[in-house]
């Protein structure tokens, strides 16, 4: 069973999103769950400094030697961080996906849109669900 | 070791060279080139030895069979490479004028002839480079079609799910988006999801059949009528036409474009990954929107000339899709492949790819292998699913397929189609013989017992190669895709 | 039976262990009212014997005529080793090199022509090569569009010297996706005029492809254009004739920052002209933009013993993996036209290479300087070409090249069948390595002689 931090929220595409201190920054990622599915990542694609996105959107690519897959911003608002790290190192995306291999950061414009994603016991579903 | 780690400065095979001569210096010198090029520095000899050793690392048609499903790897016969490199035909200058092409041309517009006549089609053209590139072509014409009758509304391709990866990524090309419909359980089509996936939007539907399943998509008739009554087009992707050559026809079957490979079904050898040849052949409706140039005949008292069809011959062209007109020595191999066969010829190829995978499929299910589709006839291929051999023995179709090459069989294709796990997909041809055939049975039994013994053993393999299993991850992460001179 | 190997007996066990009694009971799920009728089209099968009788009389009828056709094809010399190896079975039979253990052979051999490949064109990368040099700028176009992150536009600026045939291709490949060809004209000395594309400064286009030599054969003044298509946030599309590239100035040393992809046809590096292919059309960009690139890399990594081996790499960007997101459709590389390229840079090396760009380019001076002797002939190279010049003619072009035809001299081609030239009189000719001065005299002659026997020509 993957971890699944209860203080997050999730979308069913697998990636996960943190309020932070200051209220209005939300931190983005992919699951455990997801590393696990993809494998050794290789590469990630991230948004550029600055760009608006909508909730929903194709915000970057996660890549495994035999996958990729998109990874969709779980809210709506400007990115005012990527994780830069992780373009030497993506296999921090591997072994610390809720820490060190976050993805990027956006200052949301809609902080109820943090209240229609899943909780972790939702997501835990979604994702056993998948392995059957 | 690198061809640039061996060698001199200063070598090189100086009879392959002009002598140094004359001055350059009407060239502006901020144009000219300053640092020279970090090239091998290596004799003729050198360059054959090191060429040769390393063609001996891989697998060929000449040196293995390779049961590559959807791929036909079939022999290539010498013959066919003989002609196309005879010194007349090699010496053509692509733009050369018609007066001094009358014997390429001719070969051209036969090659044209008998493939409208095995796809049961009306127009051929030979244009598309390759397989892919086939794709676009047909489905560019289907976005013309449409656009010239003024129906906007077809922005949809209709893609089973178990279809090759090029179909999606060709109708994204042509700019539309990909509808994907699931296939049954039997390895057919879905036709309450086709039924459901159909309509205004729909521009078309690409299909192989037999499908990647390795099966007759036995309701295609249904899938036609189903495609048409919205308003949508056939198009059928030729990789498996290897199958039904000269025993079915696509146009009879009711689809409106297709590509061919010539590459697999017409003999043509894969050179390592390339060159192909893809031309596409289109029924009635289609024929204003062929790629161009086209060769045409004109018939006289005094014999028939041979002549381009351009886009000023067809200005409905969906265009070029090359400089000259595609693969053209690939071309002239296919063509001698066909009149080598000939028409009986032709018509045995469907014939016995189709006993070899049937007599196959039968050896391995006797042995205890699990088919995809055990109740389903095999075509000219059929799929073998090793899910439990991974789940029991922790042995995967990836292991087993490493360690055939221990044995001296290329390993089939694997994890394709995706819908099935863990599978081989397996395709003799009818160029193999018998023994061949039951010899990669054996191997396939032999490798069995040894994952039931000593798993680790076939996990390790290969063996006989010049090198273990690679680390794609440290490929990947940790790029290196040129020699850097220290 | 041609090329089945099956006995009647091998026949009879077969379908005795399927369980059927004839080969035609294998297509019982097929309708029979979908089984073909026999296939009239197409002729009786012949002998191998028989076949070359025909190949060789038809390859007879094209051929003994001295070409100096060039326009995106070009006659090199072409060592016997470069084939003799390509054609080995090993290579030439060998599949894409999925099972790396079992085709080292072939991905070394790929992975040492992208080396030399972004050696000659200055460039980080190459891939394993693409269909020829027109899709291959079709492909390139494509890659500027998703890897402009500067820009948003789906509009390419293009000069007018590019390849006419490689214009064309590229619309019939990207215009189903929106994207827009806008042309930059040429000034008087058949080059991207510089006033032209003053009238461009300031607006939003992803990338300005620059040719070099350009379709007439001249030198583009690529240092000048880089910096301006850079200073306007475009991308630069190197269009290069690799034979060149051992003469002049490659693609990553344009101007301030470099080409960021160059592209062209790889035919002159050893593969015959052959109608038209297989060619092989390169491809190579700045490491930035690597994940743009479509098509297969070859990596160079380690197997489970530390052993040194190679790897298709990079492959989640490809079809087969990204289906419908893919950066291209495609799916092939050129393979064994590769193949024998890499034999071939390998055989002549930098040294052998720059030759042959030596040769080419004195041969063509000397043929240009025989021509503007002949009265009313008019050579038209202000600015230096490569191996190719246009040449205006005191009548229409394509008439008087049928004329030399006949005395079978191809003297090159007409500049109006080709591209939108107006002026019917003007003339595109190439020289290489491979014509002696007796050749350029013949040419002369047969020119003349053209020119004098004014009149109809039977063909």
């Amino acid at each position: 069973m993957s971890n699944i931090p209860g203080e997050l929220k999730y979308l069913s595409s697998h990636e996960w999103a943190r309020l932070e201190s200051d209220g209005e920054t939300v931190t983005i990622g992919i699951t455990d769950h997801a590393q696990d599915l993809l494998g050794d990542v290789v590469f990630v694609e991230l948004p550029e400094v600055d760009a608006e996105i909508a909730a929903g959107d194709e915000a970057g690519v996660v890549e495994s030697v035999k996958a990729a897959s998109d990874v969709f911003s779980p809210v709506s608002g400007i990115v005012i961080a990527v994780n830069e790290d992780l373009e030497d190192a993506p296999e921090l995306v591997n072994s610390d996906p809720y820490d060190d291999g976050w993805f990027f950061k956006v200052k949301a414009s809609d902080l109820d849109e943090l209240g229609s994603l899943l909780d972790a016991e939702a997501y835990a579903e979604v994702c056993q669900d998948e392995d059957h | 070791m690198l061809i640039f780690e061996k060698g001199q400065p200063g070598r090189f095979a100086t009879s392959q060279a002009p002598k140094a001569s004359g001055k350059c210096d009407d060239i502006p010198a901020e144009l000219m080139r300053k640092t020279p090029a970090a090239m091998p520095e290596v004799s003729e000899l050198q360059t054959v030895r090191h060429f040769t050793n390393l063609s001996r690392k891989n697998f060929s048609i000449d040196t293995q069979f390779y049961p590559l499903g959807s791929c036909t790897m079939k022999y290539n016969p010498r013959g066919a490479h003989k002609a196309a490199s005879l010194p007349g035909f090699l010496a053509r200058h692509p733009l050369a004028p018609e007066s001094h092409s009358q014997g390429y041309l001719a070969c051209v517009y036969e090659l044209q002839e008998i493939l409208k006549d095995v796809t049961g089609m009306a127009g051929v053209s030979l244009c598309p480079m390759a397989g892919a590139q086939g794709e676009f072509a047909g489905v560019a014409m289907i976005r013309a079609y449409h656009e010239a009758r003024q129906d906007h509304a077809r922005s949809e391709i209709i893609v089973p799910e178990a279809a090759h990866g090029t179909n999606p990524a060709t109708a994204v090309m042509c700019g539309y988006k990909v509808v994907e419909i699931p296939v049954r359980t039997d390895g057919d089509v879905d036709l309450e999801a086709l039924q459901q996936a159909a309509g205004p939007q729909t521009a078309g539907i690409m299909m192989t059949n037999p499908s990647t399943c390795g099966v007759f998509e036995r309701q295609i008739e249904d899938i036609s009528r189903i495609v048409h009554e919205a308003g949508g087009l056939l198009y059928y992707d030729g990789a498996n036409l290897n199958a039904i050559l000269g025993k079915v026809r696509p146009g009879d079957m009711g689809f409106d474009v297709l590509h061919m490979n010539l590459h697999k079904t017409f003999a043509t050898p894969h050179g390592g990954g390339g060159p192909g040849s893809g031309p596409v052949a289109v029924g009635e409706r289609l024929l204003p929107y062929l790629p161009t140039p086209i060769v045409g005949r004109s018939d006289a008292e005094n014999g028939s000339r041979y002549h381009w069809l351009d886009q000023d011959d067809l200005p409905d062209s969906i265009g070029r899709l090359s400089a000259f007109m595609g693969n053209a020595g690939i071309i002239l191999r296919a063509y001698v492949y066909a009149i080598l066969l000939g028409r009986e010829g032709l018509h045995r190829v469907g014939e016995f790819s189709t006993l070899n995978a049937n007599y196959m499929a039968t050896l391995m299910q006797q042995a205890g292998f699990q088919l995809a589709y055990p109740e389903r006839r095999a075509t000219h291929e059929f799929i073998v699913t090793l899910n439990k051999q991974a789940k029991e023995l922790g042995v995967t179709a990836m292991d087993f397929a490493k360690r055939l090459l221990d044995f001296g069989y290329h390993a089939p294709t694997t994890y394709f189609p995706l819908l099935v796990p863990e599978c081989f997909l397996i395709e003799p041809t009818e160029t193999e013989s018998i023994d061949e055939l039951e010899g990669f049975v054996e191997a396939m039994i032999a490798i069995q017992k040894e994952a039931e013994s000593s798993a680790e053993l076939v996990k390790g393999a290969p063996y006989s190669q010049p090198v273990k299993r690679l680390d794609d991850v440290k490929a990947a992460r940790e790029l290196d895709v040129a020699y850097q001179r220290s | 039976m041609p090329f089945i190997p099956h006995t009647d007996q091998d026949i009879q066990k077969m379908l005795d262990v399927i369980g059927v009694s004839s080969i035609d009971d294998l297509f019982d799920e097929i309708p029979k009212h979908l089984r073909a009728k026999s296939l009239d089209g197409v002729p009786e099968g012949r002998s191998e014997m028989e076949m070359m009788q025909l190949m060789s009389a038809r390859a007879q009828q094209d051929a003994g005529a001295l070409c100096f056709i060039g326009a995106g094809a070009y006659e090199h010399h072409i060592p016997a080793a470069v084939w003799d190896i390509a054609t080995r079975g090993e290579f030439m039979t060998a599949y894409t090199p999925y099972q790396a253990e079992a085709s080292q052979g072939t991905l070394q051999l790929i992975y040492e022509y992208q080396s030399m490949m972004c050696q000659l064109t200055a460039m980080d990368v190459s891939n394993a090569s693409l269909y020829d040099g027109a899709s291959g700028l079709a492909e390139a176009v494509l890659m500027a569009i998703r890897g402009n992150r500067k820009s948003k536009s789906r509009k390419i600026l293009t000069a007018a010297s590019l390849h006419p045939l490689y214009e064309k291709t590229v619309k019939s490949i990207v215009t189903n996706q929106d994207i827009q060809l806008e042309t930059v004209v040429c000034g008087d000395d058949l080059r991207v005029s510089q006033d032209a594309l003053a009238a461009y400064e300031g607006q939003d286009y992803a990338a300005l492809v620059i040719p070099q030599p350009n379709f007439y054969g001249a030198l583009e003044d690529v240092n000048a254009l880089t910096d301006w298509a850079h200073a306007q946030g475009m991308l630069v599309i190197a269009v290069v004739n690799p034979t060149a590239l051992a003469l002049i100035s490659p693609p990553g040393e344009w101007g301030a920052q470099g080409a960021d992809i160059a592209v062209g046809e790889g035919q002159p590096l050893g593969l015959p002209l052959a109608s038209g292919g297989p060619y092989f059309g390169f491809i190579c960009c700045t490491s930035k933009l690597v994940r743009q690139m479509p098509g297969r890399i070859i990596g160079r990594t380690l197997d489970m013993d530390g052993r040194e081996g190679f790897t298709l790499t990079l492959q989640a960007r490809e079809q087969h993996i990204r289906r419908s997101k893919a950066t291209s459709n495609i799916c092939t590389n050129q393979g064994l036209a590769v193949t024998a390229a890499t034999v071939y840079m390998t055989l002549l090396g930098f040294e052998g290479l720059g030759r042959v760009a030596r040769a080419c380019h004195v041969n063509a001076k000397k043929l240009a300087e025989l021509l503007a002797s002949i009265e009313g002939v008019r050579v038209l190279s202000d600015a230096a070409f490569f191996h190719e010049f246009v040449v205006e003619l005191p009548e229409k072009a394509d008439l008087v090249l049928k004329r030399m035809a006949q005395a079978s001299v191809l003297g090159g081609i007409a500049l109006s069948e080709l591209s939108g030239q107006a002026n019917p009189n003007l003339m595109l000719v190439c020289v290489t390595e491979t014509k002696t001065d007796d050749d350029l005299a013949k040419y002369r002659d047969a020119l003349e002689t053209s020119l004098a026997s004014k009149g109809d020509v039977s063909c």
